[in-house]
């Protein structure tokens, strides 16, 4: 399966191109631009960004797997991202992850969130969820079907 | 406790993030000032100050501005340094959410300073709802004309703590894996692409407004000697009522923690706290008694004051499971580049494992402390440093807990 840029994404594309020095600075960005467009970042969308930002592949491959947010397996699942550091740890986050084992998601233990003053904490399609409890996690996932 | 707001003077504005509610309330003022002095003047201007980097390091502003070359043939370009990763750290966000026409007002007098026509911000991975706040207050600056002969855009990070770390962070800028770069022998500027950059934490530059609008001695007037001016501390963990809270350099930690925090949680005792972001070190509660929160009051006890967000631990803490839970960050994170620091994270990580799961021996503390000093100093950024300092902070304060569990 081949990938290719939607339009819209070309337009941004070709408008980023004027805002860095140099192509290669493209790279996250389309990255992310992959993700988006498909939820993942396949071997055919990594030869695609290569070309756009004229850097070889094997680097974009090196750049996407440093990166955790990036995904490069499709997942059919809805992912949830639980914080596991300190200040959530204190506050409560196992019980998190306790509830969130009852549900049919793809818990992934990540570090802060940089929401510590309102831990415990989980973001799930870029939002965070604060001042968790159990039940209130049963309610968000609940209402993400 | 004397109540002060320089970056947080618009964070209970209702709206304050659009542009008109800002202007209605000064954004933009020092705009006219600013084309009646010259680049340099400022620099010396915020040198007077005694402004201070808050992303962690609190190495002087104007200095770092200074090295910036007035001409040059090649573009200097400003970053702004938004990963915000440090656990115990959640302060840029207020900015970016709450006003972010301060922070773009900074970059604007940013960047007539050091002559930058471009100014990126990288902000990380997580952030992509508050990125979202931040571009909608930069759009409609474009729209008003106020952004447009200086360019600013904002680049999204992808989960990677290290590029927090300047050089690791212009390394991902340029479009590349996020890894600390070799430090220069003398102070220069930082390079993206080869060119010269100046990067400055978000808060950093939010507090240049004032400076600008009120003057260096204003500043001064907050803060002591050697740490000047503000900063915005906060805290997590066990208090009443945690966040984020705008307090002067100098003040009692357990003024702080008491009055902006409502004290500890369910009236319990105090035991420990990590000052100011996961890499500073711990204190015990005798210590948070005593100490200033400034620069050098954390320094004289071997500890740093980091970001400034204090993490509060209160009598049923497990010390030993407290940094058992820093190191797999740490081990996590480590970006690989060298031996002492990717192999070193996983063997304390794993021997802090076996202590807590109560399978350790005092060899394990004594090796614990030995790997330590080997991550110590022969590696390319500060990050394996830092941890070597956290697991001291902790046997040299919390040894007896460690020994229980053994
Ligand atoms: C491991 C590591 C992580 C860091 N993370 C951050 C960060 O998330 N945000 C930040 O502003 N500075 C961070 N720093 C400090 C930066 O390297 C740099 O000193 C700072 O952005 C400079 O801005 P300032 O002088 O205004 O603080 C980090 C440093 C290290 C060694
Ligand atoms: S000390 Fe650790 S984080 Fe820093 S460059 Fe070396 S391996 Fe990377
Ligand atoms: S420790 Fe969980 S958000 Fe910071």
């Amino acid at each position: 399966m081949s990938f290719c840029f939607n339009d819209a994404n070309v337009a941004k594309i070709e408008a980023l191109k004027k805002r860095y020095p140099s192509a290669q600075a493209l790279s996250l960005p389309c990255l992310w631009m992959v993700q988006y467009q498909e939820g993942y970042i396949s071997l055919d969308a990594i030869d695609v960004i290569a070309e756009v930002t004229d850097t070889p592949a094997m680097e974009i491959y090196r750049v996407a797997t440093f990166y955790t947010m990036f995904h490069l397996e499709p997942t059919t699942q809805k992912r949830v991202l639980v914080c596991k550091t300190l200040s959530c740890k204190l506050c409560g986050s196992d019980a998190v992850l306790e509830q969130l084992k009852k549900h049919d998601v793809l818990v992934e233990h990540v570090e802060c969130l940089g929401s510590c003053g309102t831990a415990p904490v989980m973001q799930i399609d870029d939002v965070n969820y604060e001042n968790l409890t159990p039940t209130k996690v049963d309610a968000i996932v609940e209402g993400l079907r | 406790m004397r109540e002060v707001a320089i970056v947080s003077r618009k964070f209970a504005v209702e709206n304050s993030h659009t542009l008109s509610v800002a202007q209605a309330h000064g954004a933009y003022k020092t705009l006219e000032k600013l084309h009646t002095l010259a680049p340099l003047e400022i620099i010396e201007i915020i040198k007077e100050s005694g402004l201070r980097g808050k992303g962690g390091g609190g190495a002087p502003a104007g200095a770092k501005w200074a090295l910036m070359p007035q001409e040059s043939e090649r573009p200097s370009f400003v970053v702004i340094n938004c990963d915000e990763s440090e656990p115990g750290t959640f302060k840029d966000r207020q900015i970016i959410t709450k006003d972010p026409h301060l922070l773009i007002e900074g970059i604007l007098i940013t960047c007539y300073a050091v002559k930058a026509k471009h100014a990126y911000v990288y902000i990380r991975g997580e952030y992509a709802q508050y990125q979202d706040v931040l571009q909608g207050a930069v759009d409609e600056a474009y729209v008003a004309g106020i952004l447009g002969e200086v360019d600013v855009t904002l680049h999204r990070g992808a989960g990677a703590y290290i590029c927090g770390e300047k050089s690791a962070l212009l390394e991902s800028l340029e479009g590349k894996r996020g890894h600390p770069r070799l430090k220069p022998k003398q102070p220069e500027p930082e390079w993206y692409f080869g060119n010269p950059t100046l990067v400055n934490n978000v808060e950093t530059i939010a507090s240049v407004p004032f400076i600008m609008e009120h003057g260096a001695a204003a500043y001064r007037a907050y803060g002591t000697e050697k740490s000047p001016g503000t900063l915005l501390f906060a805290m997590s963990g066990h208090v009443e009522k945690p966040g984020v809270y705008e307090a002067e350099f100098g003040v009692s930690m357990m003024d702080y923690i008491n009055h902006y925090g409502g004290g500890m949680k369910n009236g319990k005792k105090l035991k420990a706290v990590i000052p100011g972001g996961a890499s500073t070190g711990v204190m015990t509660a005798a210590e948070a008694d005593n100490v200033q929160l400034d620069y050098e009051s954390l320094r004289s006890m071997g500890l740093s004051l980091g970001t400034g967000g204090m993490i509060v631990m209160d009598e049923d803490t497990c010390m030993v499971s407290v940094l058992k839970n820093l190191l797999e960050f740490y081990h996590e994170e480590s970006c690989g580049q060298c031996t002492p620091c990717r192999e070193g994270t996983g063997w304390v990580d794993k021997l802090v494992g076996k202590i807590l799961d109560k399978r350790g021996s005092s060899e394990d503390i004594d090796k614990l402390l030995e790997v330590a000093e080997t991550m110590n100093g022969k590696t390319i950024c500060v990050f394996a440093p830092a941890v070597s300092a956290v697991i001291v902070s902790f046997l040299s304060r919390f040894r007896d807990e460690f020994e229980a569990a053994l």
